[in-house]
């Protein structure tokens, strides 16, 4: 057992060379017992290479992984109590759905009549129970994918490693998978850890996410926490999308920061953020949801008048495209709350509107 | 009566894909159902001797069915039948047992040894097929320098009382079964090669995953996956060895022959042509038998599925 205060899950200042190529530089994360944790970042950004790492199938070149107070270093795959869900699923196309289920349970010291109990219990958790007998290739995509969970889960591991697990299902689906994997999660306390480039998919799932990019780990947090409050451009633009401007740092007062921005022809009331100097060059970043749209002068500051190019109607929401007499255009969302089509929306082509946005929605980045 | 015009529209809808379709039908017409079943009628036909030596009807009984009684009561063709399975049978299980790894092999190694190394399996295709059974005359004859080795090796590793002067390796049922292997080996390897690279290796790092050791991995993943190679390079092995008549007139034993040598004994020297195609229809029955019966069971597997 891990000793009061060490982590579920420790990764140490773990590396990893291909050759001359480093696919993960000094990554240290710690994972507690119980999350959901989520490796996001787009393709080649080392979070396979991680998950690999922590199913054994690829040593680090330097560092190391405790889990639950053990040092993993040369502990092959079949010894560890981890699990993997795989992006195919890997599935046994010549087994059926219960000796998939049951595989691993013949390394485990079980009675016959216990493992069949075990099998049944795995099936029904993800509601197959009718379809034990069916080979992978009788079953949907979606069963499939419920199939290599139960798999996974059937020897009660530590740790449980899902590799894309959404990737491969339709968008309905897909919706409705996320609900049941945290559900099924809640219900075995397994740990988590799921590999993903679709941030949404993250979002949603999860406890926390680190986001990676090269090979490192750009920021740890919760979903709010890395949304709301990225730490650098490049976590701000992953994330969710967000329209940004250089800025200059004119004044710090009362925990506020005043900004020179020229795209928006003004200056720009914001939230302080621990770092900066005045007279230092900044970012600026607004997500589109945080901008309001209104063709009356809103009070307060962070105001700026444009002229709506463009506009798309999702429905639920419209995007707005505005452009600033800089030239500069920003990206404005706007939830359709009245119903009653192109007459009621806040503006149309080619009308002057304001665009506006309270200082604590302003996102300041250091460069 | 078909007109032009209703000629036209069977041309444009499916003529041409039924023409290219209908060729191979045709070549199997003509180049294996028409002989065979000119192989059946000699079977039961008499022998003369006119040119040709046989003849049915007339002053012949219509269907004579000797051939046969003889092919399965003759302990002579007994044997022989018996020998050529049972040497086709050692041929095909060493082929399998030397071919497997190989092809296991050739799915983990890089793209680019993979091309030299399936190259290097195809290559001896290249030289004469008589030439490679000529060299393997040359090596197991006594003086040559494969059977001097050998016989010192041996030596060298048995008590006193078991020293011989050379191997006697030629004209034996072991330098029929030995070159038999050499030939046919690449007939098991290219069609496992073929199964096992389409296995997904995310299929044994799963099987790794959930605890199995890799020679598990191999018993319970990789081999059960890899059954429709391993009876595709058997029949391959097992169906040309079992018939096989160069090599076991080169190397083999004259006194324990096999059934190819005595089918083109009975055409040749014994003149005896409904003997020759009896045993030659007993073959084939003996060999389509089991490959019918797997298809069955096969094709029953995969409409359970």
């Amino acid at each position: 057992m891990a000793a009061a205060g060490e982590p579920f899950l420790r990764i140490e200042n773990i590396s990893k060379f291909f050759g001359p190529f480093q696919a993960v530089r000094n990554v240290t994360l710690s994972i507690n017992k119980g999350e959901i944790f989520s490796l996001l970042g787009g393709s080649g950004c080392g979070k396979t290479t991680l998950l690999r790492m922590l199913a054994g199938f690829e040593e680090p070149s330097s560092g190391k992984i405790f889990l639950d107070g053990r040092d993993m270093t040369g502990v092959a795959p079949w010894d560890r109590p981890v699990h993997m869900m795989f992006q195919s699923y890997a599935l046994f196309p010549h087994m059926s759905v219960e000796k998939n289920v049951g595989y691993g349970l013949k390394h485990e010291n079980m009675a016959a009549g216990q493992k069949a109990a075990r099998v049944r219990e795995m099936l029904e958790l993800v509601q197959l129970l009718p379809y034990a007998t069916r080979k992978p290739h009788q079953i949907s995509g979606g069963q499939r994918q419920r199939v290599a969970l139960a798999r996974a889960l059937a020897r009660q591991p530590k740790l449980l490693l899902l590799d894309e697990p959404l990737a491969a299902l339709d968008k309905k689906l897909r919706e409705r998978t996320q609900f049941e994997l945290m559900s099924i999660q809640q219900r075995t306390g397994v740990t988590f850890i799921v590999v993903t480039h679709d941030q949404e998919e993250a979002m949603t799932l999860s406890d926390r996410i680190a986001v990676m990019d090269r090979g490192e780990v750009r920021q740890v947090g919760s979903p709010g926490e890395v949304y709301e409050f990225p730490n650098s451009k490049f976590v701000a633009g992953f994330i969710g999308s967000i329209t940004s401007f250089p800025a200059t740092i004119v004044e710090r007062q009362a925990e506020q920061l005043r900004l020179s921005v020229p795209a928006l022809g003004g200056e720009v009331m914001a939230r302080d953020v621990p770092g900066l100097a005045e007279g230092q060059e900044a970012t600026l970043a607004i997500r589109p949801e945080k901008l309001l749209i209104s063709k009356e002068r809103p009070e307060g500051a962070n105001a700026f008048q444009g002229t709506v190019k463009d506009l798309a109607y999702f429905g639920k929401d419209s995007l707005y495209r505005v452009v600033l007499p800089s030239g500069a255009l920003v990206q404005a969302h706007a939830v359709n709350a009245r119903r009653g089509g192109e007459g009621s929306r806040a503006a149309g082509w080619d009308d002057r509107v304001w665009i506006s946005f309270a200082p604590s929605s302003a996102i300041v980045l250091a460069g | 009566m078909m007109d032009r015009k209703g000629l036209q529209r069977w041309f444009d809808r499916k003529g041409w894909s039924n023409l290219l379709i209908g060729v191979p039908y045709v070549w199997l017409l003509f180049f294996f159902l028409l002989p065979f079943l000119i192989v059946i009628a000699m079977s039961v036909a008499t022998k003369t001797a006119t040119a040709p030596p046989i003849s049915f009807g007339g002053d012949y009984p219509l269907v004579n069915l000797q051939g046969y009684a003889r092919a399965v009561t003759d302990t002579l063709y007994f044997r022989a039948f018996i020998t050529s399975l049972v040497s086709a049978g050692i041929a095909t299980a060493l082929c399998l047992l030397i071919g497997y790894p190989m092809a296991l092999g050739l799915t983990r190694v890089s793209k680019s040894w993979r091309n030299i190394l399936l190259m290097l399996v195809i290559l001896p295709f290249w030289t004469s097929f008589l030439l490679r059974v000529y060299a393997w005359m040359g090596l197991m004859g006594r003086s040559s320098w494969f059977n001097v080795g050998l016989t010192k090796i041996w030596n060298a590793i048995v008590p006193q009382g078991w020293a011989v002067d050379f191997m006697p390796m030629m004209h034996s049922n072991f330098a029929v079964v030995l070159v038999m292997v050499y030939t046919y080996l690449p007939f098991m390897i290219l069609p496992l090669y073929a199964s096992l690279e389409r296995l997904d290796p995310a299929l044994d790092e799963a099987a790794l995953d959930l605890g199995s050791r890799p020679w598990q991995v191999f018993l319970d993943v990789t081999l059960p996956q890899s059954i429709p190679g391993i009876v595709a390079g058997g029949m391959l092995v097992f169906i040309p060895a079992a018939g096989e008549l160069v090599i076991p007139t080169l190397v083999g034993d004259a006194a324990s022959p096999m059934i190819g040598r005595v089918i083109s004994d009975q055409f040749s020297a014994a003149r005896d042509w409904p003997m020759a195609s009896a045993i030659a229809v007993v073959l084939l029955v003996l060999m389509v038998g089991p490959a019918v019966i797997y298809g069955h069971f096969q094709a029953k597997a995969e409409g359970s599925k």
